[in-house]
């Protein structure tokens, strides 16, 4: 194309007449509110994009179209016109049965799938009746020890007609296994049925932090389960590779974007290390996002992400297949955004991060509840925060058509922005062997840390405004919002089954069942087949996972 | 020595992994020219309030967004005493309900810090509550 070069100049003479001609006069009569603006992640934003802001843009590709390669504007060709996204509201708290409860109300006023959170102690491999767990059973979700209580968390669900998100890391490939004997006992067949663990172990040595191994072997039992459901559960998500909780512990929106996806490249390395082809295991892939404050941002994020996941598998791996190159993400709204002070403001935050997430063209969506800055939601916020989900899918008309935003000069100049930077932290990264070193030496930890502070910073300066907190403050705020307690009792609950099931299991077989475990561990082999043994015998979290701190030893964190 | 810096211990008990809050404060308070000894992760309150004790310090910061502060919170100011460090400020930042702020404070905690709450007005805080009792 001869003219394009002519075209180019055009577009920046043309702002930069309008520069001097409209905007000068005006400014210099009324100054603008700021010097500068930065978003959320501090960058500073321009006045005006426009076509001269996307000249650049990947002129091979250009913005391209949905359902085609690299899937900028969604990987469905009809968007949500198909079919909307699974509202997928995480949900876990006291004792398995409270759970089931809530799980069975939740899918009763509309919800699609589900999602379980966890208490701290299965979290960190440990059982409800271990010194370390006191105080915290039951708490932060559900707790479960062993696959009784398994059982009694999916009493009466079933597991071949809904998809069930598992929030658990460390000890991942236990709950896997607790996850397919239940079904098997329901009579399910392993080929039809579906759901995601999340089982990212990298973000939790970069933010998270709820490990229990070291991360090479921690690497080894997450490639375990990636082979295992290849082979035996083939429409199973083994993992769901997170950028939520780098974000909430302070990463900026990019460097979530490239810590998360650079996370994916070396679980795509280690799987192709272990000898998978990548188009065999790779569509199985999920990835999870966070939706923060910053609109325009977030929905530039989820874009970038689809072009930079879909090029470097193409282009990095050699991948063929279009299902191992088209990226699915799940989207939380940002815990972290909301506030205890008027916490009926949530809602409304909780809304606009949504609807990026919508915009951005996520897969599934769970809204938090407004009181999440208080306790776990009660019945009636998790309801809101569904409704609101809701409203946004069935009023708003924004599912009516494909990447509705696509073409905005803000949001591809963003996008393309975003997609830069990503890849020159990949630069960086690969600079210290990949993403197992650059953990190792501390790198994304202390980039997190920085900008976490630098966030802190600008909001008790004022420059980023919490409506609330720093801004529109009530002394004398009202606020009596009924919380969320967890009754004490549900430790006693759980001890009381923990024992009930000790007293009736073979403990025989479940010593037999977890030296065969650390036998395998010894010689390497897929220990999917080991755990869904012992599970089955009534082993516990943490006995299988103190089998295997004897071959794989303990995580201790660098001081940074 | 009556100028000596002001020393805090950030504390993060419990199986929580959440640290960016302590962190953050860690740097704050440093930045505010106090020394500060970061426990790192998963401290039981015996560890805590050994590491206290070992380096006397003025302040101990406890950050916990668990909900397990009814049982942390107490054991720790009960080892600080029993350790002799009576005059020892314990303040607490998290997520904790508002019913549970008065019973903590009863049990010895100085200060409740919630989220949203400026890093500056910790670092007055200790400044004034220090100073005031040494």
């Amino acid at each position: 194309m001869p003219d394009t070069k002519e075209q180019q100049s055009r577009d920046r003479a043309e702002k930069q007449r309008w520069e001097e001609e409209t905007l000068k006069p005006v400014i210099e009569k009324r100054p603008e509110r700021k010097d500068s603006f930065e978003g959320v992640s501090l960058e500073p934003v321009e006045r005006l994009y426009s076509q001269a802001d996307i000249e650049d843009i990947d002129r091979d590709a250009g913005i391209g179209f949905p359902g085609e390669f690299p899937y900028k504007r969604g990987i469905h060709p009809t968007g949500y016109r198909g079919k909307l996204w699974t509202m997928r509201q995480f949900a876990g708290f006291s004792s398995p049965e409270e759970t089931n409860r809530r799980f069975k109300y939740l899918m009763e006023q509309g919800q699609t799938g589900l999602s379980v959170a966890y208490d701290l102690p299965a979290l960190m491999g440990l059982d409800a009746d271990s010194p370390l767990s006191e105080g915290e059973v039951g708490k932060c979700g559900v707790a479960v020890t062993s696959l009784a209580d398994f059982e009694a968390l999916f009493d009466g669900i079933d597991l071949e007609g809904v998809t069930v998100s598992q929030t658990i890391n460390a000890p991942a490939w236990i709950f896997l296994a607790f996850y397919l004997v239940v079904a098997e006992k329901q009579g399910a067949d392993f080929r039809k049925i579906s759901g995601t663990l999340q089982n990212d172990i990298l973000k939790e040595y970069i933010a998270q932090k709820e490990w229990v191994y070291p991360i090479r072997p921690a690497m080894k039992l997450v490639i375990d389960t990636f082979e295992y459901c290849t082979q035996h559960v083939p429409r199973y998500n083994p993992i769901s590779v997170s950028g939520y909780h780098i974000r909430e512990a302070g990463a900026t929106a990019l460097q979530e974007l490239a810590f998360t996806l650079r996370d994916g490249v070396e679980y795509v390395q280690y799987g192709i290390d272990r000898g998978m082809d990548v188009d065999s295991f790779v569509p199985r892939l999920s990835f999870f996002f966070n939706a923060h404050n910053d609109f325009f941002e977030e929905i530039a994020k989820y874009r970038a992400a689809r072009v930079i996941w879909a090029k470097t598998m193409k282009d990095r791996f050699g991948a063929e297949s279009e299902r191992t190159m088209k990226l699915r993400f799940h989207t939380q709204t940002a815990g972290v955004s909301l506030t205890v002070q008027q916490p009926l403001n949530n809602i409304a935050r909780v809304a606009i991060q949504a609807l990026a997430g919508v915009l951005g063209g996520t897969q599934s969506l769970h809204t938090d509840s407004y009181d999440e800055a208080l306790a776990l939601p009660t019945d009636e916020a998790a309801l809101i925060a569904l409704r609101t989900q809701q409203i946004i899918a069935e009023e708003t008309g924004v599912a009516n058509t494909v990447d509705p935003l696509g073409g905005s000069y803000y949001i591809e100049s963003l996008t393309q922005k975003m997609i830069d930077g990503c890849f020159d932290y990949f630069d960086k990264i690969d600079g210290f062997g990949g993403m197992v070193e650059a953990i190792e030496a501390g790198f994304p930890q202390r980039e997190i840390q920085e900008s976490a502070y630098q966030y802190q910073k600008a909001v008790e300066r004022k420059e980023q405004t919490i409506v609330g907190v720093n801004r529109y403050v009530m002394e004398n705020e009202i606020s009596k919002t009924n919380i969320l307690k967890i009754d004490e009792s549900v430790r006693d609950h759980q001890l009381e089954r923990l024992q009930r099931t000790k007293d009736r299991r073979d403990d025989g077989a479940v010593a037999n069942s977890l030296e065969r475990l650390k036998a395998a561990a010894k010689t390497n082999e897929n220990l999917m087949p080991a755990t869904i043994e012992a599970v089955k015998e009534y082993a516990t979290i943490e006995e299988i996972c103190v089998a295997l701190r004897d071959v794989y030893g303990v995580y201790e964190e660098p001081a940074f | 020595m009556s100028n000596r810096k002001i020393r805090v211990l950030v504390a993060k008990p419990g199986l929580d992994g959440h640290d960016r809050g302590a962190k953050v404060i860690a740097r704050a308070l440093r930045d505010a020219g106090m020394e500060v000894i970061y426990t790192g992760l998963r401290q039981t309150p015996e560890m805590i309030a050994a590491a206290a004790l070992q380096e006397d310090v003025d302040a101990v910061g406890i950050s916990i967004l668990s909900g397990a502060h009814n049982t942390l919170c107490p054991r720790i100011v009960n080892l600080l005493r029993e350790a002799g460090m009576d005059d020892t400020l314990v303040l607490v930042g998290g997520i904790v309900p508002d019913e549970d702020i008065a019973s903590l404070k009863e049990m010895g905690v100085s200060e409740v810090f919630l989220p949203g709450t400026s890093t500056e007005d910790i670092v007055t805080f200790i400044n004034e509550h220090v100073r005031a009792e040494g």
